[in-house]
């Protein structure tokens, strides 16, 4: 600080003078601003007063404030629930249509369809993916695992192979009741060398051909020519999808040990029931239905358009591939 | 070429500063004008400062009366500004008339749709026949980039022309004081009627004036929302009393803040609050027109005086009449030299040269002058100006892209997400499918139906459905899933390229592509 000693022509200033010449005039800033100024400090404190704004408890208690007119007291709480319902409220009129529709008919309703995708993704990654993988890519076990643990720990879902059935009702039975595989352990039935033969057919992919197919009675399954009964939810052990692993080594394991058989060494395979569960609600379960199939292996229940059938024609076969 | 504006070499030339410095002060304390060193008045106290100079005897004409003077116009007198006719008072009226389209744009029609709609809800802009979807938003901000590059233009080259012709604020303290003067008469009346007691008559004239300002603010805020949402629908529910919470709070917020800014506030948003007045004032240099008085002409400024001829001829032009302070709707006094009060609106130039007709002077004595001019500094040419050549270049720019834009805007556009988890999948007859997320934009009015092809990509491959038609629904962009499966062994490596069209069924020559690839298997 020093004297005023700036060359501006002698006007009053505060007297602080910086960089040789600099100082700051005196002036009071204008009426209306000084106004505006007091308005916002008593609108602070009708602010203050309004909201829980003492962030400290004293035994347990705190300012609540006194409430907003109209919409009572502030919480963040109950902030969280008028927004959750102004969500609520905008996804009502597809939820209610839901209700009452089959997954085939939501299936074919375009807008639908394209909603329930979308709600269906965040279902699925909560419940599914931990065994059929994000999006159904499935989860590969490899290396630690015991060998009746390795390869697919749950079925892929977004190839055109199913155990019980790709339609979208299907699917959505699959779901609601839970599926349980189940092939007997043949170490008592089969010599070793029988097995090894079989093995070496299926991994080949022409499991009819070798006549201990149907002498030792795996057609009554598999069907006579190994394509899988969905009925039973049989494995098609022709197409190119293995449910566990298709290496011989797999092949083996699973004839040998089988399916849930009650043997130590059986591979397990169990869909839970999630109707049983109780966690999922029937909307739920049918928005899952409808997102699992269209990952782009769901079989169209009616009759396909042309396109579609020339697509399908391949697809005919559908029948899934457990114990393969 | 003066050196490019830098914030910190401007402050740390000291010279530049202390001027600046001293310019504020012009403004602030227009009597006692540091800048001239010979009026430099040291040790004069604020008093004497604020003192208000007397109307003086003597003189010819009962102009002198009329003039007032503040030291710091913070708003606390209404400035009541003379209305003179000339050149750029009517000038200053056509231009304004430019609002209009405010007021009428909306109910233009179009094809029975609204002609100009921003419509914010549905996110698009309707211009007549055409419409800006989000997509589009690009060309919107190629746009204001346009409107700013005009406006830095403009300004370099004649300074605040945007203030002093087009705002808003200037149009509306217009507006509002030309019903003032038609209501409680010319600025001296108005200053009698301020300063008289309450009674009926002044009452009545003032709850007129105020309720028609009410009724063009409130004009104005019904204008501005109706640019936003339908305007016949808006006065339906207006009428019945069926508005929005919004529509209401963007109502008040409308006309009370044009009935206080425009009725109030005035010049005081101009000085103290504007933003633009200040982002204008750094675009003027020493080669940017501006109102001036010409101060070589004009000084020794006197007053007429009777039977003064002998002195007359020392005297400069400059009657000291104030007709330039009293017209001015700011309360510049422009002969202090230019000033961040000033909106270069050209009225003091009316008032001056009708005064110099009046005394038999040549016109020009405040004009339109550069501050080389003034200075005596050899003029130059616009294309000598490399500043405003910049602001064209890249107005012409934004010009070109939004012509492109407009030019390329397909009725249809295509885009194409292949699923990244997983890449591919293996179906049970072994072949390989890809997953591919379609977004298409129907831009046109109608929705319409299309298929799906493609070209390029797999031997052998089947495109899912794709002779399905999908339905597209107009002004949005509609998502739909496609399936695309080719064999194996057809697959020459891990990814091929493959192009997609969607094609609308009953208008081939309505398409899009999109490229994109086919995943397979690593190799
Ligand atoms: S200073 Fe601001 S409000 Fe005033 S005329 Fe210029 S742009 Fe308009
Ligand atoms: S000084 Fe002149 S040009 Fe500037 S605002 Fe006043 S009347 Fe307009």
């Amino acid at each position: 600080m020093s004297d005023n000693h700036n060359s501006v022509g002698g006007v009053p200033t505060t007297g602080h003078v910086w960089d040789d010449d600099l100082g700051d005039f005196v002036n009071q800033p204008p009426k209306w601003w000084m106004l505006g100024l007091t308005a916002s400090t008593i609108w602070v404190c009708v602010y203050w007063l309004m909201y829980p704004s003492v962030p400290v408890a004293i035994a347990g208690h705190h300012w609540t404030g006194i409430g907003l007119p109209g919409s009572g007291q502030w919480s963040a709480i109950s902030e969280l629930a008028a927004d959750q319902k102004v969500l609520d409220d905008a996804r009502a009129k597809y939820e209610d249509k839901l209700k009452g529709m089959t997954p085939a008919a939501i299936l074919a309703d375009a807008e639908l369809s394209e909603y329930v995708a979308r709600s269906g993704k965040v279902l699925f990654s909560d419940n599914c993916a931990a065994c059929h993988g994000q999006n159904g890519v499935g989860t590969v076990q490899a290396g630690k695992f015991a060998q009746r643990e390795k390869g697919l720990m749950a079925p892929i879902l977004n190839d055109d192979d199913w155990l019980y059935g790709g339609t979208v009702d299907t699917i959505h039975e699959t779901i609601t009741g839970g599926r349980q595989g189940m092939m007997p352990a043949h170490k008592d039935v089969l010599s070793a060398a029988e097995i090894d033969s079989l093995a070496a057919s299926v991994a080949a992919g022409t499991p009819a051909a070798n006549p201990l197919f149907a002498e030792k009675g795996c057609t009554g399954c598999h069907g006579e020519d190994g394509k899988g009964m969905q009925a039973m939810g049989s494995a098609n052990l022709t197409d190119k999808i293995w449910r566990f692993d298709g290496s011989p080594e797999g092949i083996k394991q699973t004839i040998t040990y089988g399916v849930n058989s009650g043997d130590a060494n059986a591979r397990v395979a169990v869909m839970p029931s999630f109707t049983a569960a109780g966690k999922l609600s029937d909307v739920q379960m049918k928005k899952l239905a409808v997102y699992v199939y269209k990952f782009g292996g769901g079989t169209p229940a009616a009759a396909p358009a042309p396109v579609e059938a020339a697509a399908a024609a391949s697809e005919a076969p559908a029948a899934e591939a457990v114990a393969k | 070429m003066p050196p490019p504006f830098s914030l910190l070499n401007f402050f740390r030339n000291r010279d530049t500063l202390r001027k600046f410095f001293a310019e504020e002060v012009v403004q602030r304390f227009p009597n006692n004008n540091p800048l001239d060193v010979d009026k430099v008045t040291t040790g004069v106290s604020m008093s004497e400062l604020e003192k208000t100079p007397k109307a003086e005897t003597g003189n010819v004409t009962g102009l002198y009366t009329e003039h007032e003077e503040w030291v710091v116009n913070m708003g606390e007198k209404t400035i009541h500004a003379k209305r003179m006719p000339g050149f750029f008072r009517t000038l200053k009226y056509i231009t304004e008339s430019f609002w209009l389209i405010l007021f009428l744009g909306p109910y233009l029609r179009w094809n029975g749709k609204q002609a100009l709609m921003l419509d914010v809800n549905d996110r698009q802009f309707h211009i007549f026949g055409l419409t800006i979807l989000p997509q589009d938003i690009w060309m919107v901000s190629l746009l204001l980039l346009l409107l700013a590059m005009t406006l830095f233009a403009v300004t370099s080259v004649a300074s605040r022309v945007f203030c002093g012709y087009f705002c808003f604020q200037t149009t509306w303290v217009d507006l509002f004081t030309w019903i003032e003067e038609k209501i409680e008469g010319n600025p001296n009346a108005r200053h009698k009627l301020d300063a008289a007691p309450m009674d009926g008559a002044k009452f009545g004239k003032k709850a007129l004036k105020h309720a028609l300002w009410l009724l063009i603010a409130i004009l104005t805020g019904i204008s501005v929302i109706i640019w936003f949402e339908d305007a016949f629908v808006f006065w339906g529910n207006l009428l019945h009393f069926n508005l929005s919470l919004i529509e209401v709070a963007t109502l008040i917020a409308f006309t009370l803040g044009t009935y206080f800014l425009a009725g109030f506030l005035r010049e005081q948003t101009c000085l103290w609050l504007c933003p633009y007045a200040r982002i204008q004032g750094v675009m003027c240099d020493s080669q940017t027109l501006v109102p001036t008085y010409d101060e070589k002409r004009g000084e020794p400024r006197g007053r007429i005086r009777k039977g003064a001829a002998a002195e007359e001829s020392k005297q400069g032009d400059c009657i000291d009449c104030f007709q330039c302070v009293q017209v001015c709707p700011t309360g510049v006094d422009i002969r202090q030299g230019q000033q961040l009060g000033c909106i270069t609106c050209g009225l003091c130039l009316d008032a001056c040269d009708s005064i110099m007709d009046k005394i038999g002077r040549p016109r020009g004595l405040i004009r339109y002058m550069t501050l080389d001019e003034v200075n005596g500094l050899p003029e130059k040419k616009l294309y000598q100006h490399p500043r405003t050549l910049v602001y064209i270049g890249i107005l012409l720019i934004a010009l070109v892209g939004i012509i492109y834009g407009l030019s390329h805007m397909g009725n249809l556009t295509l885009r194409v997400a292949p699923e990244r988890q997983p890449l591919f999948v293996r179906m049970s007859d072994g072949s390989i499918q890809n997953k591919y997320t379609f977004k298409v934009l129907n831009k046109t009015a109608g929705d319409v139906q299309v298929k799906v092809s493609a070209e390029g990509g797999v031997k052998g491959q089947i495109i899912v459905d794709g002779g399905k038609p999908q339905l597209i629904h107009h002004g949005k962009a509609s998502a739909f899933t496609v399936f695309v499966k080719a064999p194996e062994e057809n697959l020459m490596s891990e990814t091929t390229k493959i192009q997609f069209r969607v094609e609308n069924l009953d208008d081939p020559n309505m398409k899009a592509e999109y490229d994109t690839v086919f995943t397979g298997p690593k190799r």
